[in-house]
């Protein structure tokens, strides 16, 4: 079996749905993706970072499993991250529910950690709560626990099936692209004008609860997205990366693409979920997307900016 | 891991019992609670269940609890249903003397995760710091509100006898 259809067979298992030819080969016979040695690599890399995603499966999701390791994770963002989450109340007690928040930390995000955790404290371990991931991150080696925290794939597929058996979906529509934003945009909420979350919402008739956190920006040295790097890789086509970030992280100094994660500065991490939002009724039965998108990042950044403010110092808080 | 604190309080049992089985009242004294509300029909009594929260550290953890033991002006005793798994307990014990009511209050309280091993180990120590500040901030804040509930009574009853004389 080829790579290409060994990723095609996984994809569909994993949420992303069949994917089209020029998802894995390039640029349908133009450039270096459609022949030659890179173009073979790229093929590969492609069909074994897909045969690694595992299939999405919401029973993955082991509440005993969780519970257990929530002292571990409370030591981590009470010792470590000096966490602080406010505004729980905020999301709805019940029911299916989008909770959009902006991301931070290269690939180990410490303000999902943190918000795991007070999310599943707080409402219990009972409470279906799932987070979508970049297919990379459930691919890596070593990570396949996150699947008993509740972590799929993200793929619009995903998060529908979560979404239509009532839990609460914690999405990152910056996803990549924001996560790896440099250090001097710490303080800035960059979704990219992605609006598949609001569709999905609408769709799904469900409340969004935006959360807002910071401090997750400051637990390493971001210096570039890498994105124009990540394009002549061609690591877009092949693993689904717009970015190649370099950053200044321990213990490795210069950081390129962060593949082998990093240990992060202790930086004080404060998350606010904020009020929540019923699109149909605060924007009419057929909301215009730009329209939303601009106001619940507006709210977002405004949100972002009370908590800069309350900042004195990077990393101490 | 297990925290006792006590205090002694200048009212009758009678009295400290009206704050500490009335789920109204708790989040007034109970220091870092953030939720105690009632869960079902039953609001006090064998068999009431609670969900509460308590904010330590970074989270607020807790859970369902329900009440497994009721001697009225005496014990209450709670443990989980879901959640951390914790076991709580009111102790109120006479220590008073004719015209001189004292009620010695302990509150025993146990948590932890089953399961959680070593880390678990490590959190419940960690957090013991925070919970044991918060359960004597408790019984200071209860101590206050019951002595000064104690005198407003004595007050009240002064003037009606005053007023009827």
């Amino acid at each position: 079996m080829t790579d290409a259809t060994t990723a095609g067979r996984n994809a569909s298992q994993n949420g992303h749905g069949e994917l089209p030819p020029d998802a894995l080969s390039g640029d349908a016979g133009q450039g270096p993706g459609s022949g030659g040695l890179p173009g073979r690599l790229v093929r590969a890399l492609a069909g074994l970072v897909q045969t690694r995603i595992p299939p999405a499966d919401l029973d993955d999701r082991d509440p005993d499993y969780i519970r257990e390791n929530l002292p571990g994770l409370w030591l981590l963002a009470s010792l470590w991250f000096r966490a602080e989450v406010r505004g729980l109340a905020n999301i709805p007690e019940d029911g299916p529910v989008l909770l959009v928040g902006n991301h931070s930390g290269g690939n180990l995000t410490p303000d999902t950690g943190v918000f795991t955790l007070a999310f599943s404290a707080y409402f219990g371990v009972e409470r279906p709560f799932f987070q979508l991931a970049h297919n990379l991150v459930l691919s890596m080696p070593g990570l396949s626990f996150l699947r008993k925290f509740g972590t799929v794939a993200a793929s619009p597929k995903n998060a529908k099936t979560a979404l239509e058996s009532g839990a609460a979906l914690l999405v990152y529509p910056g996803g990549d692209h924001e996560v790896h934003r440099p250090i001097w945009e710490r303080h800035r909420v960059d979704f990219d004008g992605r609006k598949g979350w609001i569709r999905l919402a609408l769709e799904q008739g469900v409340p969004i609860v935006p959360i807002v956190s910071i401090g997750g920006q400051e637990t390493s040295l971001f210096l570039s997205r890498g994105d124009r790097l990540a394009k002549l890789l061609m690591l877009d086509k092949a693993l689904r990366l717009k970015v190649l970030p370099v950053s200044l992280a321990l213990p490795w100094g210069l950081n390129v693409g962060d593949f082998m994660g990093h240990v992060p500065l202790p930086a004080k991490i404060v998350v606010e979920c904020l009020a929540p939002i019923d699109l149909r009724a605060e924007f009419g039965p057929e909301p215009d997307l730009d329209l939303v998108y601009a106001e619940v990042v507006a709210r977002m950044q405004a949100a972002l900016d009370g908590l800069a403010s309350e900042r004195r110092l990077p990393l101490v808080g | 891991m297990r925290i006792v604190c006590a205090i002694e309080i200048s009212a009758p049992c009678d009295l400290v019992w009206e704050f500490v089985s009335e789920p109204g009242r708790v989040l007034h004294f109970m220091a870092g609670m953030t939720r105690w509300e009632v869960e079902g029909s039953k609001d006090r009594g064998l068999g009431a269940r609670y969900r509460m929260l308590m904010r330590v550290r970074s989270a607020e953890v807790g859970g369902l609890v329900e009440v497994v033991e009721w001697d009225h002006a005496r014990d209450i005793a709670w443990t989980s249903v879901t959640g951390v798994d914790q076991r709580g307990r009111w102790r109120l014990r006479d220590r008073g003397r004719e015209g001189s009511p004292r009620t010695r209050v302990e509150f025993r309280y146990s948590y932890g995760v089953a399961g959680a091993g070593l880390l678990g180990w490590a959190a419940e120590r960690v957090a013991a710091s925070t919970v044991r500040g918060n359960l004597r901030r408790s019984l200071q804040q209860l101590k206050r509100q019951v002595e000064h509930e104690q005198l407003r009574r004595a007050a009240a009853e002064r003037r009606k006898r005053t007023a009827a004389a």
